[in-house]
């Protein structure tokens, strides 16, 4: 029974939840959005600072469990200063890793810390807690893009 | 233990699913039945019975079968009717659940501009947003009742609130969330008084008070069947007879008419007026069994085993360090359903360190957002007892507890 729960509560993530990377909301920014996980309602407010094609800073604020704050955490460290194009497919793959029921090998390459979430996808009521905040970067990267550079 | 149904052992035999094993060997223990109840094999084995052996449609079958699916399915409207000690069988109308029952109800009293509706700051969602809803379309005012510190209703502002404008009063006995036991029969008299209709949720009072709809005296109660040991997809409305037949019909279709031309129809009277098309048959069936399980065990000796189980359970949660309960703390006051905080760990977190050692609890908002926002919070871990539980359970939530405080490293 513990070595299950361990696997999903791995030292890294119990670490970001004490002491989470790039928390709180931040000047300047290109979009802001809201996002809920409605049955159990852990909320995030995201907002993303894009510049020449680079993420410059994803600041947030958020309430919710271990797992939540955790991979927001885990999110920053992954796609501040990366290329947009990247942090994308960075996303991507964190994703395919969260929805592959346990059968995916995570690239530590690729994924960093994110590698520590592998055993919360054996947990299908969790994985929608560690991707909240990843869905909430993806929509206001996407809302900067599109709606261009507001002051 | 003293108020602890005598023949506990004997009545948990009654639930197979009990003695299940979870992961790792871990027994059940199943303290989430505010959430759903438990099924005992008397219910489950008369729904396999009558679909082995009787089933039909009913009302329209013109053979042997189909007679006598109707008389088990008439026949659980009235174990029902009994279960609420209803004046008559006619004013029970099955539907697919407690939230229809509201929505029901919502979607077909007449409203108004200038009419208000008045609810509580403790309501399911399904009271609320269904009288939401209702308030957009027609134009009429939502108002509430707001809450204390200790979990119960602030009457301090009641004849404001509820005044001669007020078409629907809407409360629910029990609160699923903090627990509290509202004063029905004050708010019904309430309702009387300015000649507003009382519309009772009786989700969570159901399975573990006595429900005498003469004698509490409202216009209309629902509940819900999974939560009283019956299974889910039937839920019950009850109403005053001339009242239902004053509503208009809620669905059009089979069964609720009593002739259709092209043109127009007219509409047969309650029960079958709300009751289009082919009902939940075997679901209305087994919530006849099971109310009538309930009613042989007695609500009274229910009652006083949650009761017994509640003050056990509150002193229990106590004990952990860094322990915030909601709600009120005498058991006397409040059914078996104990929303809790602790210090440092995120309900979900709780609940999934719980469920490690087979303890099931439900963690987030329990469909009372508005709940949880008067108390800072926004979510909770629940444990809710019934009456299968045994004081051993309780043990195994607290110790639990204690192991997850230590698991995530806190005080
Ligand atoms: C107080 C209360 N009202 C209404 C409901 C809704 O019941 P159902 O989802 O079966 O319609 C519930 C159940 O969660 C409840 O606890």
């Amino acid at each position: 029974m513990s070595a299950e729960l361990d696997n999903l509560y791995q030292e890294i993530i119990l670490d970001h939840y004490k002491n989470p990377h790039h928390k709180g909301l931040r000047d300047p920014f290109e979009s802001e959005v809201h996002h809920v996980n409605p049955t159990c309602g852990d909320e995030v407010t995201l907002r993303v600072h894009l510049a020449e094609g680079v993420v410059q800073d994803v600041s947030y604020d958020s309430v919710g469990c271990s797992i939540s704050q955790a991979s927001a955490s885990v999110l920053t460290d992954l796609v501040i200063g990366k290329p947009v194009d990247e942090a994308m497919s960075i996303h991507q793959t964190f994703l395919e890793l969260m929805q592959g029921k346990g059968t995916v090998e995570p690239d530590e390459d690729v994924l960093e810390d994110g590698i520590a979430f592998a055993g919360v996808a054996k947990f299908p009521a969790r994985v929608k807690c560690a991707l909240l905040s990843w869905m909430a970067w993806k929509d206001a990267t996407t809302q900067a893009q599109t709606e261009g550079v507001t002051p | 233990m003293e108020g602890l149904l005598p023949d506990l052992d004997v009545i948990r035999k009654d639930f197979p699913i009990l003695e299940r094993m979870l992961a790792g060997g871990q027994p059940l223990v199943y303290l989430d039945s505010a959430n759903t109840s438990q099924k005992p094999q008397v219910v489950i084995d008369t729904m396999v019975d009558h679909l082995e052996r009787h089933n039909a449609n009913i009302a329209r079958a013109m053979h042997q079968l189909g007679a006598e699916s109707t008389e088990a399915y008439e026949g659980a409207r009235d174990k029902v009717a009994g279960f609420l000690n209803a004046p008559s069988r006619n004013e029970v109308i099955f539907t697919k659940n407690a939230t229809e029952a509201l929505n029901l109800l919502a979607r077909t009293i007449d409203l108004g501009p200038g009419d208000n509706v008045v609810i509580t700051e403790m309501e399911h969602h399904s009271n609320i947003v269904s009288w939401q809803l209702a308030c957009e379309r027609s134009g009429a005012e939502l108002r509430w009742f707001g809450l204390t510190d200790d979990g119960r209703l602030d009457l301090g502002n009641a004849d404001q609130l509820v005044d001669e404008h007020t078409k629907v009063l809407a409360f629910t006995w029990v609160s699923n969330m903090l627990g509290t036991i509202n004063p029905v029969t004050d708010l019904v008299a309430r309702a009387k008084a300015v000649g507003a209709l009382s519309v009772i949720d009786a989700s969570q009072a159901a399975p573990q008070l006595t429900v005498d709809v003469q004698a509490v005296g409202c216009d209309f109660l629902v509940f819900t069947g999974h939560k009283v040991c019956g299974p889910t997809g039937i839920g019950v409305l009850w109403g005053r007879e001339e009242l239902l037949n004053e509503l208009p019909p809620f669905h059009g279709g089979g069964e609720m008419i009593e002739t259709v031309t092209m043109a127009r129809s007219t509409y047969a009277k309650a029960p079958h007026r709300f009751e289009a098309g082919t009902p939940p048959i075997v679901e209305a069936i087994g919530l006849g069994c099971a109310v009538d399980y309930l009613g042989h065990i007695g609500l009274d000796a229910i009652h006083r085993h949650e009761q017994a189980i509640t003050a056990y359970a509150l002193e229990g949660l106590q004990s952990v360090p860094g322990m915030t309960v909601l709600g009120p703390l005498d058991a006397a006051g409040r059914g078996g359903a104990i929303s809790f905080e602790l210090d440092g760990v995120h309900p979900h977190d709780i609940a999934q360190v719980l469920d490690s050692r087979g303890v099931a609890v439900r963690a987030g908002h329990h469909c009372a957002k508005p709940a949880h926002a008067r108390f800072g919070v926004q979510s909770t871990t629940r444990m809710s007892s019934y009456l299968y539980t045994t004081p051993a359970e309780i043990d195994a939530l607290v110790e639990g507890l204690h192991h997850t405080r230590s698991y995530f490293k806190v005080g």
